[in-house]
């Protein structure tokens, strides 16, 4: 079975969520194409083991993120069977674009796929999980850090096709984010706080300790809604970001369902709060009843002694 | 007249358990039934408030256009409250597959007239996120997502959208469709002119028949519902002095650093 993946990228690179969807490629039994669009990438993808073709889709449409733009220029690559691609927000779209454009189902933010093809996903806000089974023609996305990456030692064949299509969406200006930081969505780690930290001044703490493992700063909605310099682009949860983090650490947050929505699938959850009733507890693999005055230097001390080892 | 063009906005609301409603799985499959409280859709919400913000602005009529069973006349009669002028209810009977929701959607899009759309960038109950684009492909509008501000200008708009660097402002002209995030403005709630102007606010009911769309076979097909998979229970420390402890569990017992 052909599966056209719509390769992730970065500013200059392949992100490396494309790995991954190769993985799911190859457990659904496919062979995989990878589409990199602009031509990003197409290097990297063919070192991805296990991909059999790249092909670098060069085109003035890539400049800027016209999802209708972008779908219309892939689209006549793609071949008929699995269109793959990752739940990001720009591969989301895309890939939703393609699908109509073809008249297939879509079936977004998988977090298992099957041979046959069997998806299963996670349905309202994280409460059930649906499996369904659809058969090529179709259109997927998966979750990042869902599948195990491919791994190096490809060598696949490059090509490069020049095709654009009209863009309809004009960038007047950039806003940048307010801190270079990692951002939570791509993040391995991450450590969030909530009200509980009491002040947003005292989220220097949480970045210290994140500075020490390589973490990404996240928050509640809470935080973000009571201190401006909290920004929502840091907001885990129902009307933030959905994250899969290996290790997710939680502070000062009570765990309301809405923020349990987002980071419940996370591999490891830690809670840090003072109220031993809390609920985040009941999701925590691992709790700490304490204020985060008291708790944040020591874990900041350990996490330094323990990789300075 | 300062906005000529400015006729009808159309926004697709979708019925959804509400966030705080409790979801129960029996025999493999979610029972609708035992949802106790049912609302728009979180982002559809945001949609909502910037299709208000630009009838505002700039007059015209708001859509407001569900595909759902009846209970979702509900949640059009709240939308009616706090502003919308029209109401369509697309009946729906089951429908599974993305195709389906998107082509009754974008045809009563298009029976409206209207040629600026304003959706959520993704549902709470699927959490799917392909209706917006899909529709604006089947009705050939350009397609902004991740929207969190609206405004009108000249003939088109101009919006701003997360980006992988954090923000851009993007001009757009018509047709267009805007997937919207959690937007930047407080959400307005009705008052009592407008709850009582909703009540009598009828609903036009239309069928996949009425919009000229046929319900095909789908090759979707579901399987089963499953609560989330339980965790074991978590281990419990008192105090700062634990942190050592669970830091070392971090490392030995789970791995991830
Ligand atoms: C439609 C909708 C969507 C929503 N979407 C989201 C979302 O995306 N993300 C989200 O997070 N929320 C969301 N919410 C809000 C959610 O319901 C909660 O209000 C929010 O998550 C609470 O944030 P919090 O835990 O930081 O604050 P609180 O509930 O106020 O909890 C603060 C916690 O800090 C603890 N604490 C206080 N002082 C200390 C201390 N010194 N040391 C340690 N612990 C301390 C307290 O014991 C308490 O548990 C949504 C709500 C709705 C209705
Ligand atoms: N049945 C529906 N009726 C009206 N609007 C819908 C429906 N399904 C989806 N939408 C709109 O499309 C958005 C994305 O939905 P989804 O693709 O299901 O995540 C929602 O937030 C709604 O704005």
């Amino acid at each position: 079975m052909d599966v056209t993946i719509i390769a992730e990228t970065t500013a200059d690179d392949l992100h490396p969520v494309t790995s991954q969807l190769v993985g799911a490629a190859i457990a659904i039994g496919g062979t995989p194409t990878v589409l990199c669009p602009g031509g990003t990438g197409a290097a990297t993808a063919a070192s991805i083991k296990g991909v059999a073709k790249v092909i670098g889709v060069e085109g003035d449409c890539f400049g800027t993120f016209d999802s209708s733009a972008w779908a219309a220029a892939l689209n006549p690559l793609a071949s008929d069977g699995v269109i793959l691609a990752a739940s990001a927000p720009s591969g989301r779209e895309v890939a939703a674009q393609i699908a109509a454009m073809r008249g297939i189902p879509i079936l977004q933010d998988a977090i298992g796929l099957e041979a046959g093809i069997t998806v299963t996903r996670s349905i309202y806000s994280g409460k059930a999980i649906e499996t369904v089974t659809v058969s090529a023609p179709c259109a997927l996305t998966v979750r990042p850090n869902a599948f195990e990456a491919a791994g190096d030692g490809g060598n696949a064949d490059v090509s490069t096709v020049n095709q654009s299509s009209d863009v309809g969406v004009a960038v007047r200006e950039a806003i940048a984010k307010a801190s270079e930081r990692l951002d939570v969505a791509e993040a391995d780690i991450i450590i969030s706080g909530g009200r509980g930290m009491g002040d947003p001044s005292n989220f220097a703490h949480l970045y210290e300790v994140a500075d020490v493992i390589g973490a990404a700063v996240g928050a509640s909605r809470a935080a973000v809604d009571t201190w401006g310099e909290i920004p929502h682009s840091m907001q885990v949860g129902q009307t933030g970001k959905t994250v899969n983090p290996s290790l997710y650490i939680a502070v000062g947050i009570s765990g309301a369902i809405q923020h349990l929505a987002g980071m419940r699938s996370s591999k490891f959850i830690v809670a840090i709060n003072k109220d031993p009733d809390a609920p985040i507890f009941g999701v925590a693999d691992y709790g700490i009843v304490s204020t985060w005055e008291e708790a944040l230097p020591v874990l900041k001390e350990e996490l330094s002694s323990l990789l300075s080892n | 007249m300062a906005f000529p063009c400015l006729v009808t906005i159309a926004v697709l609301l979708k019925q959804v358990p509400d966030t705080t409603a409790k979801i129960s799985v029996s025999g493999g499959r979610v029972d609708e039934s035992a949802v106790s409280k049912w609302s728009m859709s979180p982002y559809d919400e945001y949609a909502l408030e910037a299709a208000l913000q630009l009838k505002e602005a700039g007059g015209g009529d708001i859509i407001a256009i569900t595909c759902g069973p009846a209970r979702a006349s509900k949640m059009l009669t709240d939308a009616a409250a706090v502003g919308a002028d029209t109401l369509i209810h697309i009946q729906d009977n089951g429908v599974t597959d993305s195709t389906h929701v998107q082509s009754l959607l974008a045809a009563a899009v298009k029976k409206s007239g209207s040629d600026v759309v304003l959706c959520g960038k993704q549902a709470a109950d699927t959490n799917g996120g392909s209706t917006g684009p899909g529709v604006s492909y089947l009705i050939g509008a350009a397609c902004v997502g991740m929207v969190s501000e609206v405004s009108a200008e000249g003939d088109g708009f101009v919006a701003l959208r997360a980006s992988p660097t954090g923000n851009e402002r993007v001009a757009v002209s018509r047709p267009c469709l805007f997937t919207f995030d959690k937007g930047t403005t407080e959400l307005r709630r009705p008052n009592v002119r407008g709850i009582m102007m909703a009540k009598k606010k009828q609903a036009e009911t239309v069928t996949p028949e009425d919009l000229g769309v046929t319900i095909g076979a789908s090759s979707v097909s579901l399987q089963s519902h499953l609560p989330p998979p339980v965790k074991p229970p978590g281990q419990k420390f008192d105090g700062a002095d634990s942190v050592a402890t669970v830091v070392a569990k971090l490392r030995d017992e789970a791995n991830v650093i």
